[in-house]
């Protein structure tokens, strides 16, 4: 999960990472409310996690706090590449000596935590690998052995930062490392990390993205969850506890394993391009050893999508036996009774195939059709939504 | 031959007496697996009657080592307490770790891999993969054993389902090993540990490569291919129409930006002499031309 500025600033603080005052606000009043609480000038930020934002015309200096409110009033409502900005944050300005980029991610590659660290910060870090890839240190973290002090100093020298501040940014490096590791976060981003005028050193803008898997030790995590922007399908797929992702095609798909229901997308999208362009609908993963209450779940999800004109079942029973799937289609088909009418393609193999071919014959309900192959059974479904 | 297991790896369970673990272990005796004993600590001791097997429990892995001879391992403990169980197990020495469980946080495997490299003396594979199989040989993990019997085809795949189907569609021909190194974003054993792994064994004739988006493990196997492997190599890639920024099932499957996608690992795998398929069947089929079956 990305969070918003906002967010991650909270995170500093509680770690101790050195940020500005600030607060948020969904409307103008608000905004004016909490720059005079702040004092001073104040800078208004869109609070969308995209990038760009500043170009867009998302960040603006305010005076006072009545410009505060006139600010925050034409920042709420923009669209910045699709993203509608819903809140901003107010945060006191401070003078700005000079930019920095501290960040601690995870490295795939090399299956091991890294520090990005840059005495060029506040553009995009990415032009800065590309043009001038000297100006970018990049040091490798053991997960067993973290951030200490001493390494701390190590990167922060090795990236040259001048030493008026080496010793301050150093100190920022292992509060953000407390960060990284106690929030469980696989991101954590400081850009820019300035040096004031007076020669302090502060986090400005921050990005964090947070491991979902690490849900069960990060109670705290729940709220951190952006509700509006979740797709009210998802949404009801996550509270049934379904791995189910929308997309923008026509062909509901349900298969067991995420490779498996990847590779169905792929070929139902291969079988579209015969059919008008029809696409897949969504992922929808209904997990090794799925029962037929899953199998229930999952189909209404994805017959209660509009979009939807047919849908693909296409499961290789491992774990998952094939009969306990073919019933669960027939019991979410009696569930919904009426409500469904969209075809159903099915193709089942591997674990009590020959069960779960046997259940969904005797039920011959008049929208479930069988097929032998995937490939096949992918052209059907493809050919029945551009009907 | 077979990789990383053969039909003398003695194994214990990590996790035998919970549900899942109980379960696995009756499917694997099943398929003809030498389970040797499992692991839970603070039930040392007890016994457990599986299908006739008496299996002994023990409260560590270095302790089920010394009584049993295991030298392989499978994980079936849930994500909160799975990183305590792999340091558990690379404290013992235990050569081959594979740990099924799926939902480990990140800051964990990468803790307990980087672990492992600082001892030198573990392969782990995984997390959050079905496991390996030679078919008639052994059995680690969840892989259904009676999809196809041994032969000269290695299988390497960060799916699950989709090494099933693979197995299924060449089930006439076999398999010398079947191995799911898994869809996290940190795992223990990659496509080229066991590229080479298969190079190096002579019962293996032909590999099959199955990816998907996330990562760029496949750009880097595709150029140790080009480089080190001389068998012929067909590949799969899965995910081409996932859409950016959303993680697809596997906590590892996701496209940032432009890194991860699914055409990318194609284009690198064909630019390495690879044969990519567009679907499971055509891989297959492009399999069986290599092999003239």
């Amino acid at each position: 999960m990305d969070l918003f500025e906002y967010q991650a600033r909270d995170l500093f603080e509680k770690h101790g990472v050195p940020v500005l005052a600030a607060a948020i606000a969904t409307t103008a009043d608000e905004a004016e409310a909490a720059a005079t609480k702040i004092g001073g000038k104040v800078v208004v930020k869109a609070q969308v996690k995209v990038g760009g934002r500043g170009k867009a015309g998302g960040v603006k200096l305010a005076e006072n706090p009545a410009d505060a409110r006139e600010k925050a009033g034409a920042i709420l409502g923009m669209d910045i590449k699709g993203h509608i900005v819903r809140t901003v944050m107010i945060a006191a300005a401070a003078p700005i000596d000079s930019e920095y980029y501290l960040a601690i991610l995870l490295d795939r590659s090399n299956r091991t935590f890294l520090v990005m660290a840059s005495v060029s910060g506040g553009m995009d870090i990415e032009e800065v690998a590309h043009t001038a890839p000297e100006k970018l240190a990049k040091i490798p973290v053991s997960a067993v052995d973290g951030i200490s002090a001493a390494k701390a100093t190590e990167i922060i020298t090795a990236a040259n930062f001048p030493t008026d501040v080496a010793a301050q940014v150093a100190d920022v490096l292992v509060k953000l490392w407390e960060v990284f590791q106690a929030e469980d976060a696989t991101l954590v981003e400081v850009n820019p990390l300035v040096k004031t005028k007076d020669g302090k050193v502060i986090a400005l803008d921050g990005k964090v993205t947070l491991d979902d898997n690490a849900e069960f030790r990060q109670p705290d995590h729940e709220a951190l969850i952006d509700q509006a922007a979740e797709n009210p399908l998802e949404a009801a797929a996550k509270e049934k506890g379904l791995n189910y992702v929308k997309l923008e095609g026509e062909v509901g798909i349900i298969g067991n394993g995420a490779g498996l229901v990847m590779s169905t997308l792929d070929v139902v999208a291969y079988a579209g391009e015969k059919h008008g362009g029809v696409r897949p609908a969504n992922f929808l993963d209904i997990g090794g050893g799925a029962s037929a209450q899953v199998m229930a779940d999952g189909l209404s999800i994805i017959l209660g999508d509009k979009d939807v004109k047919s849908v693909f079942v296409n499961v290789f029973g491992g774990i998952t036996a094939c009969d306990a799937v073919a019933t669960g289609i027939v019991q979410a088909l009696e569930l919904l009774g009426p409500k469904a009418t969209k075809p159903i393609v099915v193709r089942l193999d591997g674990n009590n195939v020959v069960e779960g071919r046997a259940i969904l014959n005797k039920a011959a309900h008049p929208l479930v059709q069988q097929l032998d192959t995937m490939d096949g059974a992918a052209d059907r479904a493809a050919e029945l939504a551009a009907k | 031959m077979s990789i990383f297991l053969n039909e003398n790896t003695k194994v214990i369970v990590q996790g035998m007496t919970g549900s899942e673990g109980t379960k696995h272990t009756r499917r694997m005796l099943a398929s003809g697996t030498k389970i040797v004993g499992g692991v839970t600590p603070g039930k040392g001791g007890q016994v457990v009657d599986i299908d006739g097997h008496q299996l002994p429990v023990f409260n560590t892995v270095a302790e089920a080592m010394g009584a049993t001879g295991a030298n392989a391992s499978v994980v079936f403990v849930p994500p909160k307490f799975a990183k305590a169980a792999v340091i558990d197990a690379i404290d013992a020495a235990m050569p081959l770790v594979v740990v099924i469980t799926e939902g480990i946080p990140v800051h964990d495997s990468a803790s307990f891999y980087a672990y492992s490299l600082t001892k030198g003396t573990t392969r782990i594979v995984g997390p959050n993969c079905p496991g390996l199989i030679s078919p008639g040989k052994s059995n680690i993990g969840i892989i259904p054993s009676d999809i196809t019997g041994s032969g000269p085809i290695g299988l390497v795949s960060k799916s699950g389902t989709l090494t099933y189907q693979m197995m299924y569609e060449l089930r006439d021909i076999g398999f010398s090993t079947a191995v799911g190194i898994g869809g996290d974003p940190v795992i223990g054993t990659t496509h080229i540990d066991c590229l080479r792994a298969f190079q190096d064994d002579p019962e293996t004739k032909a590999i099959v490569m199955i990816g998907e988006i996330g990562g760029d493990a496949e750009e880097r196997a595709a150029a140790f291919i080009a480089e080190h492997v001389t068998k012929p190599v067909v590949g799969y890639v899965a995910g081409f129409t996932a859409p950016e920024g959303k993680t697809m099932g596997h906590a590892g499957a996701i496209v940032s930006g432009s890194s991860g996608t699914a055409q990318g690992k194609k284009d690198a795998l064909e630019a390495a002499g690879v044969k990519v398929g567009q679907t499971p069947s055509e891989t297959a089929r492009l399999l069986r031309a290599i092999l003239g079956r």
